[in-house]
């Protein structure tokens, strides 16, 4: 299955990064995805880069992928997300609940 | 002066007249062979009598229904049907062979696609589409049944009925037919010398066969718990925490889908963890449902009144007397009507899925080319505006209420919840939020007075998405309930149009919560949190009294 690759970049103000230096959420099972963050540094900017299977959405991957970042002042930081075939619904929890792991303080272990 | 002379018993002397005619199709008591059972239906039907033939939401009278299908249509035609449930072929194949006309029903599941063609081409007359306890009520002023086709476990030869854990609409059909001098057959599992208990008494039937095999029944609750997506336990969290919590629900009625379920599973999981034991949850109104196995077992649950039973649920039920409805026999009894009657007075809470809500909040499963009806749901997702007697979860959603004011003046009154869950996406990126529900496309297919509404706007107090849960009752006007409904809308093209100092502002009000604003921790949303994670661990939980059908069994 040939594979759409969709890059975008971004730049808010007062950008904040994630607390961790790495963070990683979900499993590209069907329907679902998996959210890999890092810390870069991009001086301030942000860059996502999806990997995805649908072809005919990368208008609403742009909303909901613009949404979050803006939504949240990202910056400084990479995200890639391996989809396969999930909806909006399930991406947009994913990438919340991406960045609510991305944000915990450091435990031991899991 | 001459008084003239009217009969006042013509309903009496035109059964006793059909009776006489099949009186020797009958064997011992009230006994017909199955095999006499298309001579007897042709005997005491009548050209456009009402006929019920019961269809209900599980079980289903299949023998009696393929006997009516046999029937010449040169002696038995124009009938006018009514029952609640349509879902057997053989169901509108009656109107397919000329023998029936007419039909006034509830739901029709598995045929609705076919019951919209047959609407649009003219083969069947649509009367209208009820809810359960709107189309009892009828039975009882202009939909008295002349002919009542029921189905039992059990008879005895003088035609004592058992209908035991699958009771649902028997009592209220039968009822209605015998006591307006009607006709009563009942297709029955087995013929005994005495049945366990008496269900319908002997002389409110006047035949029973023994159908040449079971009766149909349809395992409609049974929600595997390993289907369950952490979308939806992110959704029951939310409506654990911002509305039973919130609200301190102690009665309620679960729609049958995968957000119920999966809330039933967290009971003893996350809402105990909440601290909710005994502050929610204690009543209900719905079917055996085995994800309420490991709540019931946790202790949960003081009352569970049944609409019908649930396919493996029997000995896990008759084992708990204390939650269950269960007769001198030991079993279940279960009733449509009465559990309708509780979900309309007595539960302070609706809580289902549905399909699509447009931009007014307006929700309905319907869909453009099937004619489905809804069954129970508008009954139970609608606020009951007899109710009279108080509570806390009642009150307090009255007084949140923002055109309470307007309605009443100063006058305190409370509103049922009515809750609606749905993700913004179906599945294929199919939008849940829409500009015109589809009900308006089927209404031109198939010729209905009405676009078919499951829960109209002023009725829903609460929307639940991924997104936040949207508190509907609070919002004062039409505008401010539509901004409510983008704000939680997400991607769709309705939620795009929401614009963002107006959904802080409804959020600063509390009128949308986000999962963030409730104070959920969106990283916990996921399957861990369930009590059971599939079928088996509910047979566990149940220790081994669950005995879920054939095709549930994946181990």
């Amino acid at each position: 299955m040939a594979l759409n690759e969709l890059n975008f970049k971004y730049k808010v103000e007062n950008p904040q990064s994630i607390a961790k230096e790495y963070s990683h959420l979900g499993v590209v099972g069907s329907g679902d995805l998996e959210v890999l963050m890092e810390k870069k540094d991009f001086g301030g900017g942000t860059e996502v880069k999806v990997v995805t299977p649908v072809t005919g959405f990368d208008k609403v991957w742009e909303m909901v992928v613009t949404k979050f970042v803006k939504g949240n002042n990202l910056g400084d930081l990479l995200i890639e997300i391996n989809d396969n075939n999930a909806t909006p619904v399930v991406v947009s929890m994913r990438l919340r609940q991406a960045l609510a792991e991305a944000n915990k303080k450091e435990k031991g272990g899991e | 002066m001459e008084r003239e002379v009217r009969v006042w018993d013509n309903l009496k002397r035109d059964t006793e007249e059909r009776m006489k005619k099949v009186a020797h199709l009958v064997e011992e008591g009230k006994v017909v062979k199955a095999e006499n059972t298309v001579a007897l239906l042709e005997g005491v039907i009548k050209p456009g009598d009402k006929v019920n033939l019961e269809g209900n939401n599980q079980k289903q009278a299949d023998f009696l229904a393929e006997c009516l299908c046999e029937v010449d249509p040169k002696k038995v035609y124009d009938l006018h049907m009514v029952q609640s449930v349509v879902s057997l072929k053989s169901h509108l194949d009656v109107f397919e062979k000329g023998i029936a006309k007419k039909l006034d029903f509830s739901f029709s599941g598995p045929q609705a696609g076919r019951l919209a063609d047959f609407v649009r081409d003219g083969k069947l007359e649509l009367g209208a589409i009820h809810t359960y306890l709107e189309l009892f009520g009828r039975y009882y002023a202009d939909l008295v049944p002349k002919v009542a086709l029921v189905v039992a476990f059990e008879a005895d030869k003088e035609g004592n009925l058992y209908t035991g854990f699958n009771t649902e609409d028997t009592p209220i059909i039968v009822e209605a037919t015998k006591f307006k001098q009607g006709i009563v057959i009942a297709q029955v599992n087995k013929i005994v010398d005495k049945v366990p208990r008496v269900d319908i008494p002997a002389d409110w039937v006047d035949f029973v066969i023994q159908s040449p095999k079971n009766f149909y029944i349809e395992p409609l609750f049974t929600r595997d718990p390993g289907l369950i997506t952490d979308t939806q336990v992110l959704m029951g969290m939310m409506a654990l925490k911002g509305v039973y919590a919130e609200y301190g629900v102690q009665s309620m009625n679960h729609g049958i889908g995968f957000f119920t379920a999966a809330i039933e599973l967290m009971l003893p999981t996350y809402a105990e963890e909440l601290g909710l034991k005994g502050k929610i949850c204690s009543y209900f109104a719905l079917n055996p449902h085995p994800t309420m196995i490991p709540a019931i077992e946790s202790g949960w649950v003081k009352n569970i009144h049944c609409f019908g039973g649930e396919l493996g649920m029997e000995e896990y039920v008759a084992a708990r007397s204390d939650v269950f409805f269960i007769g001198p026999d030991g079993t279940l009894r279960s009733n449509r009507a009465y559990s309708q009657a509780a979900g309309l007075y007595a539960m302070d809470m609706f809580i289902g899925g549905t399909l699509q809500i447009d931009k007014y909040g307006n929700s309905s499963t319907a869909t453009a080319n099937r004619v489905a009806g809804f069954g129970g749901a508008p009954n139970m997702g609608s606020d009951a505006k007899g109710r009279r007697h108080s509570s806390d979860a009642w009150l307090k959603c009255g007084l949140e209420y923002g055109m309470q004011d307007q309605l009443l003046g100063k006058m305190p009154r409370g509103k049922k919840l009515v809750v609606q869950m749905q993700e913004t996406f179906k599945e294929k990126m199919d939008p849940a939020f829409v500009d015109e529900l589809d009900a308006w496309k089927l209404a031109k297919n198939a010729n209905l007075d009405i676009p078919p509404v499951m829960v109209y706007s002023d009725d829903v107090t609460h929307y639940i998405t991924e997104e936040g849960i949207a508190y509907f009752h609070k919002c004062v006007d039409m505008k401010e309930k539509m901004a409510a409904i983008r704000a939680i809308a997400g991607y769709t093209e309705i939620g795009l149009q929401a614009k963002e100092e107006e959904t802080m502002d409804l959020r600063k009000r509390g009128i949308v919560k986000t999962p963030e604003d409730l104070g959920i921790d969106i990283t916990r949303a996921n399957r861990s949190m369930l009590a059971a994670k599939n079928i088996k661990e509910l047979v566990e939980w149940s220790g081994g009294l669950y005995n879920p059908p054939a095709r549930f069994r994946n181990w």
